[in-house]
């Protein structure tokens, strides 16, 4: 693994020239790096509380909906591959292990250990995609996507409420989904700064923000699992 | 005017030879621009362009109204202008008029910084806006949307065959850029303040920004995950809010206003902040009870979470939830109340200058506590019960979105104008605009209250003949309302090119913003300022002067 | 111009408005108040403390604190005033009087359809006996309205999925507005109608004209229609719950919840109901969702309501209600010559 300081073969971003002894990625309404970092991990904790409430919504509506029709929240859970969901949750955690090792390799400066790490993660998060396309394929499939496609009828007093069950299924897991999307996409492009030498031990701040937002992905669908999966059991036994 | 100019007191920057304005030139260099006072010029043109758009329909309206038959436009037509007007006027002018221009451009400069801690971002924010906006054109051209700016299911999901998704998908993206800038002005205030600036040391304008920056990143979000809803509900014909498929209609408006009332406060916050910053320049004091108009600013938007229901009085929520709801909204009366009174005896002994920035200012006080008054009448839910869905509402809401956060805008923004542009307005000019406006608006609004306590209700393109003279005095009002905000944007315009120079502080005035010249250079400050003194000292200051003139 | 065409207050014509005018009075006089004295203090402070020549520094001088404890304490004082004010009014408001007659409602895009508990029915205009307080139940057919009447000071959202019920008690008779106060689509503006006051005679003589039969009486013959009457027979036999009596009562529920068997649950019991099963019974009934309109399905409330209150003469007393006693203290009974005290006097044949 070799360990290579930064600043030194790195090629330099554009950066004004009167900042030009500073490091090449401190940007220039930054006093130093160290207020940058700050600067950056409070925005991304920021953001992460606008997605809490963002996720916060919808949940709430699907509180609403599960206390108002219990019955129809543990058929529609029940009609969910509760391993396969299971799996998906084991695969995220190790995901974010393999998120977290990352940043600390950056930190180390390790370079190649960042990169194998981020490489790891993005591996785990397209298994994960992978298992969710295709509950997504059998959903439909099934015809248990909302709408005209829906054909779902075993009790048929409780459809249109088992629809209304699979509405929150998709539209939740769906943004769960795109959240991973956008994360593998950014992880592609941290995986290419990352061999490019960009991170080490002075300036490991956007690895950690990545880690922070992977983790947060993550902790979502700790919570959509139970809520999707497992809610049939509480009514059943 | 006073000949006093005391902008030498502390440290003043060198005349810069190239400011933010003539740094670099071509369209470009402004499109791609990370530099947050170009940002705010790009937000003062957009907004100015939509708010002359949103002024269009509402004038229409008005001419509509001065009849009782429904004779101008038709009724469905009518349904659209006043949708369009309250879409325009809330999600694309109201929202990002004071933080987006006057705060992206002051924001920096008063905390001594060189730029928002995400420039990158900040410009995002702007072409976000400009998207949804060039989308809100498009349907507006192809044929609008009538379910009313609250788009209120079921029927906005089921039975309006208008462009609801285009809109409600254009004000989600808004809701992103107004997100985004929120989130920058608060890392901003955390992390970018000059040395020596601590909390308590903050103009109030940058309590107010940070205020409404919380409400802007954690009440948005919930606005956009239920437009999201409402967009999947109508694409894919599911009934989250549909009570035929087991939805709740009801679902939908304690959502929408989870985010919708704590809206008002991204709205008049600012405008509040703007008014202590300009009653202490126009009147050489600190502002009286300086922590307690600073936490009050906070306190609103903490207590602005909680009383959304107050919307949904005859909506049909429990007796009990009506109680709740009322005694919060009570409650965040008093904070309010507080500002009132601060400014007010800030005046005692103090030095007042009446110029158009404060004359502006007074006005926003007066009408202010009109709207908020009238906000007291609306809590009271035996009261709600007649007055609520009439144009008493119209009246109320108007007195303080217009009233408080438009005049506190027109105020900022002649306040600031030199800073901005290096030149002053035509102060006669402007007097007059200012005084226009206030007597244009009480003629438009005041009626309105009346009108609505007889029982008009809201959203009437015809209306009960009895009705019809309080609705010409309003139509009337409104014309003089519209010349008064015409001439600004004619004189505001002409001192661009015949404006005297402003020199770095025509007020007189203390704030980091007056220490740097006029416009400021690209880097705003060419030293980072080190902070040694409190908000609004005009008492050192006073001192300092006296030394130099002793000199 | 007669003053008359440009009014400034609206006329009080129920027993509420006096009261909502009165708590409207007292907002004016103290917020109008405070407001003109801060006016007034901002006025003569600008004026004294001008910027002049003399006066271009302000003074160092504040003042006392106190002022901030003052100005917090006593608005808030006066705002819990006008809370607990604000909230006797509503809650008188939502107390439905004992006594009252029974008047149905449908909104739908663009009109208003009134159906009396005699069977009259009508099309955005309501006759009402002047002295006797009215409950209206009220239910919509597609968007949300709301039945708004000016002159008594009351109105109330009208819900696709729910019933809501506003009462009020004429107080003069005479033709007033009644308008739809909750945007509803292209003819909003035109949902308006006329709420017709008369004496109680007037009222009687215009029940008595081409009636088809009590609602009722008419929700008898849907309720033999939709064979209703094969499960819910007259004893315990049915496969369904027995329905006399019923109304008013609390129901035990399959999963040993109880609800009270109101026009809501009635309502959905019809529409939905598994929601809400019996203990005891089978899941068996099938929905009506979508095959009973809006109108009918008053028609069958009005009867189930009937026969609940053919065996027990229990009072009408709404969910919101805190608490039934006192409920007619506010309200001063009529006996309001030759009415019909109750819809069910025409449900029985």
């Amino acid at each position: 693994m070799s360990d290579i300081t930064l600043g030194g073969n790195t090629p330099l971003p554009d950066v004004e020239e009167h900042h030009e002894h500073h490091h090449p990625f401190l940007q220039h309404h930054f006093e130093d790096l160290g207020q940058q970092h700050e600067a950056s991990t409070l925005g991304m904790w920021m953001f992460l509380s606008t997605e809490i409430l963002f996720f916060g919504g919808i949940l709430a509506a699907y509180w609403v909906y599960r206390v108002l029709y219990p019955e129809a929240w543990a058929i529609g859970a029940a009609q969910q591959i509760w391993w396969l969901g299971a799996i998906n949750t084991i695969v995220l955690i190790i995901s974010s292990l393999t998120m977290a090792l990352a940043v600390r390799n950056s930190q180390l400066g390790r370079r190649m250990g960042t990169v194998y790490m981020l490489i790891a993660t993005l591996f785990f998060g397209s298994i994960f995609l992978g298992v969710k396309g295709y509950e997504y394929m059998k959903h439909w499939q099934e015809g248990l996507f909302p709408g005209a496609a829906f054909h779902w009828n075993e009790v048929p007093a409780l459809a249109p409420k088992v629809q209304l069950f699979m509405t929150f299924y998709w539209c939740l897991t769906g943004l769960h989904a795109l959240h991973m999307i956008i994360g593998a996409g950014l992880l592609l492009w941290f995986i290419w700064r990352a061999w490019k030498g960009h991170f080490g031990p002075e300036y490991y701040g956007p690895v950690e923000i990545m880690g922070l937002y992977w983790h947060f992905v993550d902790i979502v669908w700790i919570f959509l699992f139970p809520f999707l999966y497992l809610i049939h059991g509480a009514h059943h036994g | 005017m006073s000949s006093l100019t005391l902008h030498d007191v502390r440290f003043v920057e060198p005349e810069a030879t190239r400011n933010y304005i003539t740094h670099d030139y071509g369209a470009l260099s402004w499109l791609l621009t990370k530099d947050h006072k170009r940002i705010a010029i790009l937000y003062l043109f957009s907004i100015t362009a939509l708010f002359i758009l949103g002024g269009f329909f509402a004038v229409v309206m008005r001419i509509e109204l001065l009849t009782p038959e429904g004779d101008l436009l038709t009724s469905d037509t009518y349904n659209k202008f006043f949708t369009l007007h309250g879409i325009v006027m809330i999600f694309f002018f109201l929202i990002p008029s004071i933080p987006a221009v006057l705060g992206n451009f002051l924001l920096p400069l008063m905390i001594g910084a060189k730029d928002l801690a995400f420039p990158k971002i900040n410009l995002l924010s702007w072409y976000l806006y400009m998207i949804a906006a060039v989308m809100g054109l498009y349907i507006i051209i192809t044929g609008g949307v009538d379910t009313g700016w609250t788009f209120y299911t079921p029927f906005s999901t089921q039975y309006s065959n208008t462009h609801v998704f285009g809109v409600t998908f254009a004000a989600f993206i808004v809701g992103f850029s107004s997100i985004l800038t929120g989130l920058n002005f608060l890392v901003t205030i955390h992390r970018m303040r000059a040395p020596g600036l601590t909390w308590y040391r903050l103009p109030l304008f940058v309590w107010a920004m940070y205020a409404t920056s919380i409400v802007q990143l954690l009440a948005t979000p919930v606005l956009a995950i239920t437009l999201a809803m409402l967009m999947f509900e109508r694409v894919v014909h599911v009934g989250i809010f549909d009570p035929a498929l087991g939805g709740d209609p009801l679902l939908f408006q304690h959502m929408f206003w989870f985010y919708s009332h704590p809206a008002v406060y991204i709205m008049i916050l600012p405008a509040m902040g703007v008014a202590s910053e300009v009653v202490a320049a126009f009147t050489r004091k600190k502002i009286f009870g300086y922590t307690f108009v600073a936490y009050s600013s906070l306190a609103i938007a903490f207590l602005g979470f909680l009383v959304w229901a107050h919307h949904m009085f005859v909506a049909g929520i429990s007796v009990y939830s009506a109680m709740i709801f009322s005694f919060l909204s009570y409650f965040v009366a008093v904070p309010s109340a507080i500002k009132v009174f601060n400014w007010t005896a800030t005046l005692y002994r103090a030095s007042v200058a009446l110029m158009t920035p404060m004359l502006y200012i007074l006005g926003f006080i007066g009408l202010f506590t009109i709207g908020g008054v009238t906000g007291l009448f609306l809590a009271a839910i035996g009261l709600d019960v007649h007055v609520t869905d009439t144009y008493f509402v119209v009246a109320h809401f108007h007195y303080v979105m217009v009233g408080g956060a438009v005049m506190a805008y027109m105020a900022g923004l002649h306040y600031w104008w030199p800073k901005i542009t290096g030149r002053m307005y035509p102060e006669w000019w402007a007097r007059l605009a200012a005084l226009l406006v206030f007597a244009g608006f009480n003629l438009t609004f005041f009626p309105q209250f009346v009108l609505g306590y007889l029982g008009m209700p809201r959203r009437y393109h015809a209306y009960a003949p009895e009705f019809q003279v309080l609705n010409v005095m309003s139509t009337a009002g409104a014309s003089v309302l519209a010349v008064g905000y015409v001439l600004p944007l004619v004189y505001l315009l002409w001192s661009l090119w015949y404006g005297r120079p402003a020199g770095p502080n025509p007020w007189g005035a203390v704030g980091l913003e007056w220490a740097t010249s006029s416009p400021p250079p690209m880097e705003n400050f060419h030293e980072t300022p080190v902070v040694t003194w409190d908000a609004y000292d005009y008492p050192a200051m006073m001192k300092a002067m006296g030394e130099t003139q002793n000199v | 111009m007669m003053l008359s065409d440009f009014p400034l207050w609206p006329e009080q014509a129920s027993t509420i408005a006096p009261n909502v005018d009165a708590l409207m009075t007292f907002m004016c006089v103290v917020c109008g108040g405070v407001s003109v004295l801060t006016f007034f203090v901002i006025f003569i402070l600008a004026i004294k403390y001008r910027r002049t020549p003399e006066n271009e520094l302000a003074q160092d001088y504040e003042p006392p604190k106190a002022l901030e404890a003052a100005w917090i304490i006593i608005p808030f004082l006066i705002f819990m005033f006008m809370f607990v004010w604000g909230s006797w009014l509503y809650f008188r408001i939502q107390r439905v009087p004992e006594n009252a007659i029974d008047i149905y409602a449908t909104g739908k895009q663009w009109m208003w359809k009134f159906q009396h508990s005699s069977g009259q029915r009508e099309i955005n205009t309501l006759h009402v006996p002047v002295g006797r307080p009215i409950r209206i139940t009220l239910a919509s057919e597609d968007v949300i309205h709301s039945l708004f009447f000016p002159v008594f000071r009351v109105k109330t959202d009208v819900l696709p999925n729910r019933y809501k019920t506003m009462w009020f008690q004429a107080t003069k008779t005479g033709r007033f507005h009644i308008f739809c106060a909750e945007y509803c689509g292209t003819l909003h503006s035109g949902m308006i109608g006329w709420v017709e006051v008369m004496e109680p005679v007037d009222y009687q003589k215009w029940l008595a004209g081409g009636a088809e039969g009590s609602m009722a009486s008419q929700g008898e013959k849907l309720f033999q229609k939709y064979a209703c009457n094969t499960c819910h027979t007259n004893d315990a036999t049915g496969r369904g719950p027995v329905l006399q009596g019923l109304y008013g009562t609390n129901v035990t529920l399959a999963n040993n919840a109880t609800v009270t068997a109101d026009e809501d649950y009635i309502r959905e019991s019809i529409l939905n109901p598994q929601a809400k099963v019996v203990k005891g019974f089978a899941p068996v009934m099938p929905t009506f969702q979508g095959q009973v309109s809006e109108d009918d399905l008053l028609k069958l409330v009005s009867y189930v309501h009937s026969l609940g209150t053919q065996k027990t003469t229990t009072p009408v007393v709404p969910v919101e209600t805190p608490s039934s006693s006192k409920t007619s203290a506010g309200s001063p009974l009529n006996p309001g010559a030759g009415i019909p005290p109750q819809q069910d006097k025409g449900a029985t044949p």
